[in-house]
């Protein structure tokens, strides 16, 4: 599904990642832990193509295809997905539209014919509702005056209208009461297919009761500097991040 | 004097039809015509707006009376009392019915042509507006809206302004005065259009607006002519003790296109909401001068202008609020923001503030930016093409202040209108 190989990166000048290197195969699903400004952000960032991030090295495969090489729009409609940590307000666009521009660039892309209008609002409706967000959100700007939670919400809607075959959540729990959370995580579980590939980013352990992760990574300083089972959240959560540095990682 | 002013001039005095009482006011009219200094660089009013397609052109006549129709411009499918004038000619066929709240000056009452000596070329101030002389000097006929004490009109106003070429260059000169008494209300729309051909009309368009006491009017003016068209037109309004108005303008661009609003708070407690949008492209100009002075305490204003400017064109947005010393209490809030979606394109933009009262809150502020580049990566993020991120970021951009009007005819006429002119036509709604 995903292969970085020993990816650099930088950020204004700023070497963030370092020689990170991850494999992700189709079903799993990867978490990735780490203290602030270990670089975390930035490999969703670095992955969906966000401008201003540029790759020094490294290799990223994406189904085989060099991702690096694909624009934007490219990687979004081969079934790349960034859940956006701090979602975009763009006021005077509605979510309708912005919802249905994507879905028809993603079903052009896969060969298949276009929704109509009407089809097209019926299923973004019952959308919506598989999470909690009310209808009369998707004629409205899109995120425009959306509380954290909804924009958060309105994140996991895309991907679901969206089907991408792999996902990166960035913190998306960031902000969320335990309600929010829950609307969210379910939202996730149930695309949960055995094909479906995930990287979960987060700062809590907490996520991770609810989206149960295969693995755990652990990125310090720009690479990873430990893996392991879902248990490994548990251990980071009582004992922090520190005592990684004195094993020498 | 310039060539154009005395070519205008002796046009303006071949028009001998208008009724014996309008005669003083086209006396004052040229008279002010004549003695007025041509606009140059240096003239602030005129700064960034050159006249020179006016001086190239050889006007050989006024809009001729000769049956026309509004061919194929398109018009708003709106149940309404509806006038349609087809290079200044009005176009009874394409018109509704004479209605006595809609009449010409030339078909007025006498208690009308009263209501019309009373307010005609007093409400403009024509020593700020040149053109305004060059119309009065002209006026011979136009259309009064006049709406009595506690009526309130059960339908829109629909005024409609056809450009069509003619066999040499015309100058068109439209007027329109609105009078509305104590506790009145009425919609009016006022749309200029034109049809698709290469234009070669001069309209110079003058619209006048007493709102009386408590009384309420909405108004939307609509500048969508093909770009050879030259047009400067002003709107000027006098706001009574607690009138409303509140206005919706937008204009796409022309080779030179003129636009002035004066709003004056006469009364205490009056209100006043403009909101505007300018979309010139290619080498197109739009330029929009609105001066907003409060004369009376408890008086509030909003305006919001966006504009976008694509290409090599250029739009000029001058925005003054002006309080004068017993207009205290009042609010008023003044935004302007600019999209460029080219290295080309250009916006002088200039909002002005001047208080002369203490106990006031007011705001003004103005953009220029360029696409905002999160949203652009948000829309490609989710297989949006740049291309398409790019029209839909800009339609957003004007859509928030499209989405806020009232008349839903109006609102889908131009949702639809802007769409194909920004290639993003959908039928989500």
């Amino acid at each position: 599904m995903l292969e970085i190989h020993n990816l650099n990166a930088r950020v204004e000048g700023v070497d963030i990642l370092r020689n990170l290197s991850l494999s992700i195969k189709p079903g799993e699903v990867h978490a990735i832990m780490g203290p602030n400004g270990a670089g975390k952000s930035t490999l969703g960032n670095v992955l969906s193509g966000r401008p201003g991030y540029e790759v020094t090295s490294g290799e990223v495969l994406f189904n085989g295809k060099n991702l690096l090489e694909l624009e934007i729009e490219e990687r979004a409609r081969e079934g790349l997905f960034l859940a956006f940590q701090y979602p975009v307000e763009i006021p005077g666009v509605t979510n309708m539209e912005f919802l249905k521009a994507s879905v028809d660039a993603r079903r052009k892309h896969l060969g298949m014919p276009d929704l109509s209008s009407f089809d097209f609002m019926k299923l973004a409706r019952e959308t919506s509702k598989k999470v909690s967000l009310d209808p009369a959100f998707l004629k409205r700007g899109v995120n425009e005056g959306f509380s954290g939670g909804e924009k958060k919400r309105n994140e996991i809607m895309q991907m679901m209208l969206l089907e991408p075959s792999l996902c990166i959540l960035d913190e998306t729990d960031s902000g969320l009461d335990i309600d929010a959370l829950q609307v969210v995580a379910a939202g996730v579980n149930s695309m949960r297919d055995g094909k479906r590939s995930f990287i979960v980013v987060t700062h809590y352990q907490r996520l991770l009761d609810y989206i149960v992760p295969d693995f755990v990574h652990v990125l310090a300083a720009g690479r990873i500097v430990k893996t392991g089972g879902k248990d490994l959240a548990l251990e980071l959560e009582a004992k922090g991040y520190a005592w990684l540095d004195d094993e020498g990682a | 004097m310039t060539d154009f002013q005395q070519q205008a001039l002796q046009l303006a005095s071949q028009q001998q039809d208008s009724p014996v009482w309008l005669r003083p006011l086209r006396g004052e009219g040229a008279g002010q015509w004549q003695r007025a200094g041509w606009p140059g660089r240096r003239t602030e009013l005129w700064k960034y707006t050159p006249l020179q397609a006016l001086q190239r052109t050889d006007f050989q006549c006024w809009g001729r009376a000769q049956p026309q129709s509004a061919g194929s411009a398109s018009l708003l499918p709106l149940d309404a009392i509806r006038l349609v004038f087809v290079n200044g000619v009005f176009d009874a066929q394409a018109s509704t019915a004479a209605h006595p709240q809609v009449v010409h000056f030339s078909a007025a009452s006498e208690p009308q042509r009263a209501l019309i000596e009373k307010h005609l070329g007093r409400i403009v101030n024509t020593e700020r507006h040149l053109f305004a002389s060059l119309s009065n000097a002209w006026v011979q006929d136009g259309v009064l809206l006049h709406v009595p004490r506690n009526v309130i009109l059960d339908k829109p106003v629909y005024i409609v302004h056809v450009s069509t070429p003619d066999a040499e260059p015309v100058i068109v000169n439209q007027r329109l005065l609105v009078v509305l008494e104590e506790n009145a209300k009425a919609e009016l729309i006022e749309h200029f259009v034109s049809d698709a051909q290469a234009q070669n009309s001069f309209v110079n368009s003058l619209t006048e607006v007493s709102i009386g006491a408590n009384a309420e009017l909405q108004h939307y003016r609509i500048n969508l002519e093909q770009e050879q068209q030259i047009h400067i037109g002003g709107v000027h309004i006098d706001l009574q003790r607690d009138a409303r108005y509140r206005g919706f303008t937008l204009a796409e661009g022309s080779q030179l296109k003129r636009l002035d609003f004066q709003i004056n708070h006469r009364g205490a407690g009056a209100h006043a909401a403009l909101n505007g949008v300018y979309l010139p492209r290619n080498n197109q100009l739009v330029d929009y001068h609105t001066n907003v002075e409060h004369w009376a305490p408890h008086c509030t204003t909003s305006e919001v202008f966006r504009g976008i400017i694509s290409d090599s064109a250029r739009a000029v947005f001058n925005g003054r609020i002006l309080i004068h010393p017993h207009a205290q209490k009042t609010l008023a809030e003044l935004s302007n923001r600019n999209l460029l979606t080219s290295d080309k394109a250009e916006v002088d933009t200039k909002p002005e503030l001047e208080i002369y009262a203490d106990d006031v809150k007011c705001a003004h502020g103005a953009t220029v930016s360029q696409l905002d580049e999160t949203a652009m990566y948000y829309l490609q993020s989710r297989g949006v093409s740049k291309t398409q991120a790019r029209t839909m970021l800009s339609f957003g951009f004007i859509n928030e202040l499209l989405q806020e009007l009232p008349r839903a005819e109006v609102r889908d006429y131009l949702h639809h209108h802007l769409a194909i002119l920004f290639g993003t036509a959908t039928d989500l709604s």
